[in-house]
């Protein structure tokens, strides 16, 4: 019996002190888990870790006399492979903070291990509103867009300019779904009607049997809820069978790259919402320079948004002297984020990012003056009116 | 009218779709069992090869603004000398061992051409302009049909049947298969066995790439284009009967109207129909539908 005791009070004592040992000294580690090599690696990838990397290295490589040290995995659009990643992060290494790319599969999984774990999760690229409503976590912050600015942003704007009837092309996974949803209740709302939908497998490779089906409908919309590679092909296909003449065609979530990627050409007068744009202001373009020196493209919101993030977490972690997830998540909610990214950012009790939304147009050929000068700002749309309002929202850390 | 309650018009409509689909599926698979037929080579590679024929394609006409038609003779050759290349310095060393290490070395090939090109050029994606001889779409009435898919189609098939042609009705085709059957007697007659066989590698890989070019210009340019295919071009081949030429043809065909046809009743099932297509046959034939039980 009293052997037991000790042996107890030894292991518990053991795993206290290591706990303690490793959290107060060692490396302070942050974990980012996003789509290096499939449809979405252009949009984040390769490059939104290279941005985490120069947060850090701006930062001056060390917080709290600790250095930083950077882990970056591939999800492989895989929820599964993204929580056992993380759960390993948390576990072996003992990670501070988690950062998740796209893909909205993924980000669901890893904030269900981040909640369970007690780590702060910064969720930059996934786009379903789930993160922050229905399935909202105490260590969730959702930091650059979500489907319901997505529908209220882009698809309000197009109801409103008078498109009633809507048709739309899904991905068949948790963002996809989202985002019909959000739209759907967007273009109700607005007094439009959606005539049909057809779903399709992510990353399809051919779109024409599902435009055929969409041509049959007589919508005047056809709304894209896909993104990445699905929208482009979605889009040249829509051109290439004549759509586009009896249809308006609206990519619901269209990045730069994307834009890029089709011709300006064939997206010319597209309308979207986006959260950041490089060719916004001074400090954006400074940004983007740098960003453009090395990868001959323009940074996407997305790795804008992953720089921004870890900045400003690592600014919460200096201020405050520890990395404990508790404290952390209280300063993260609390303080105010002003950078190049955003102006007066405030992260809501639900984990909601609170910045202003942008609805860009795609400019002609013969407008676009430099390089990946494509957009046109037609509208800034302020927080409260792009985001779940607390009164909409399902989240229990809203509802108090 | 209608036919299994969706319009004639939207019926005929997918079924053309679903031709010009099965057009690819029958143009790669056809590359896959000519080698896998004559070489007894499970071809991983050739997904890749198919990119880097869209690539060339794409390459040439941004560096050198050389034309979509050019590029149909250009980027197929590239193609086949780099599969000549592979054969003679890769392959060439796996022959008398289990096909496996075949298998494993060409899936290693892809993924190394498939980094290479994702590392200098993105996924996004590159824009392939559609010839303008090509460029437009007729009104079929039931449909609107592009052009260039019309085009697809009709090249897809006659480079089918032409090279069915040369492998089963031709003295060349004829030194090919009994070459790839007993090498020292028909060395003996003074054939070069292993040029034939780096020519035949060689071949398979250009028809991959020409698939390729025919592809270019309806979908992006991008390094994933061929891992997005490959594994339903293997099912249609296992379909059809390993090495059996005109069964990968016409099972090619067949499957992409069926796809197409999935896609119109339940989309969702889509991607996977060709697999559950293949799991019946393999119940019911276990050689392929067109395939010889060994």
């Amino acid at each position: 019996m009293k052997l037991k005791t000790i042996v107890a009070a030894l292991a518990v004592g053991f795993a206290a002190g290591g706990a303690f040992a490793q959290a107060q000294t060692g490396p302070v580690r942050i974990g980012f888990i996003t789509d290096m090599s499939s449809l979405y690696a252009d949009i984040d990838g390769p490059a939104g870790a290279e941005m985490i990397k120069w947060a850090i290295e701006d930062f001056g490589g060390k917080v709290l006399n600790r250095p930083i040290e950077f882990l970056s995995a591939d999800h492989q659009n895989k929820a599964d492979v993204a929580a056992s990643k993380a759960r390993e992060w948390i576990d072996n290494q003992n990670l501070a903070m988690l950062v998740g790319g796209t893909s909205s599969g993924t980000a669901l999984a890893m904030a269900g291990v981040t909640k369970e774990k007690h780590r702060p999760y910064i969720s930059i690229g996934a786009g379903s509103a789930r993160l922050t409503n229905e399935d909202c976590s105490p260590y969730t912050v959702h930091y650059a867009y979500d489907t319901v600015a997505l529908a209220k942003v882009g698809a309000g704007a197009l109801v409103k300019a008078g498109a009633k009837k809507w048709y739309f092309l899904t991905a068949d996974y948790a963002f996809g779904q989202s985002l019909e949803a959000d739209a759907s209740k967007v273009v109700k709302e607005n007094g439009g009607t959606v005539v049909g939908s057809v779903k399709h497998p992510l990353n399809a490779s051919d779109f024409s049997s599902f435009l055929l089906q969409a041509q049959g409908s007589k919508a005047d919309i056809l709304a894209l809820a896909n993104a990445g590679g699905d929208t482009i092909n979605a889009m040249k296909a829509a051109k290439e069978f004549g759509i586009t003449k009896s249809m308006k065609v609206a990519g619901l979530l269209v990045f730069i790259n994307d834009v890029h990627s089709i011709g300006v050409a064939n997206a010319e007068g597209l309308q979207l919402a986006d959260s950041w744009y490089w060719n916004q202001d001074d400090e954006s373009r400074k940004f983007a320079k740098r960003f453009f020196e090395k990868y001959k493209r323009m940074p996407s919101s997305l790795q804008a948004a992953d720089y921004s993030a870890v900045t400003n977490y690592l600014k919460a972690v200096q201020k405050l002297g520890t990395t404990d997830a508790d404290k952390v998540m209280a300063e993260l909610k609390s303080m105010k984020y002003n950078d190049f990214y955003q102006k007066n950012g405030q992260v809501r009790a639900d984990g909601r990012m609170m910045h202003e939304m942008y609805l860009f147009q795609v400019k002609s050929a013969k407008d676009s003056n430099t390089p990946w000068d494509y957009y046109k700002l037609v509208a800034k749309v302020p927080a409260e009116q792009a985001f779940t309002t607390v009164a909409e929202s399902k989240c229990s850390l809203l509802k108090k | 009218m209608e036919i299994f309650g969706i319009p004639l018009q939207a019926f005929l409509g997918q079924l053309m779709l679903g031709l010009v689909n099965g057009a690819f599926y029958a143009m790669l698979s056809l590359g896959l069992a000519v080698i896998f037929g004559l070489l007894d080579i499970v071809n991983f590679a050739h997904g890749a090869l198919y990119m880097v024929g869209a690539f060339v394609a794409w390459i040439l006409m941004d560096k050198w603004g050389i034309s979509y038609w050019w590029a149909l003779l250009l980027a197929p050759l590239a193609v086949g000398i780099l599969g000549a290349l592979i054969e003679r310095l890769f392959l060439k060393r796996l022959y008398g061992l289990d096909p496996l290490y075949g298998l494993l070395l060409t899936f290693g090939l892809a993924l190394i051409l498939e980094g290479v090109f994702r590392k200098q050029y993105g996924v996004s994606g590159q824009a392939y302009p559609v010839p303008d001889l090509l460029s437009g779409a007729s009104n079929l009435g039931f449909m609107i049909l592009p052009n260039y898919r019309a085009w697809v189609v009709v090249a897809s098939i006659a480079v089918c049947l032409a090279t069915w042609f040369l492998i089963e009705r031709t003295r060349l085709g004829a030194y090919l298969r009994a070459g790839t059957e007993n090498a020292k007697l028909v060395q003996a007659f003074g054939v070069n066995v292993p040029l034939m066989v780096t020519l035949t590698y060689g071949a398979g890989a250009a028809l991959a790439g020409l698939a390729g070019v025919l592809a270019a210009p309806i979908i992006q340019v991008t390094p994933l284009m061929g891992s997005n295919l490959i594994i339903v071009v293997f099912a249609v081949v296992v379909i059809g009967g390993m090495g059996s030429i005109m069964g990968s043809v016409i099972t090619g065909l067949l499957l992409g109207v069926v796809e197409g046809f999935t896609r119109v009743f339940y989309p969702e099932a889509s991607n996977i129909v060709v697999f559950v297509i293949m799991a019946i046959v393999l119940m019911v034939r276990p050689a392929g539908l067109f395939g010889k039980e060994a």
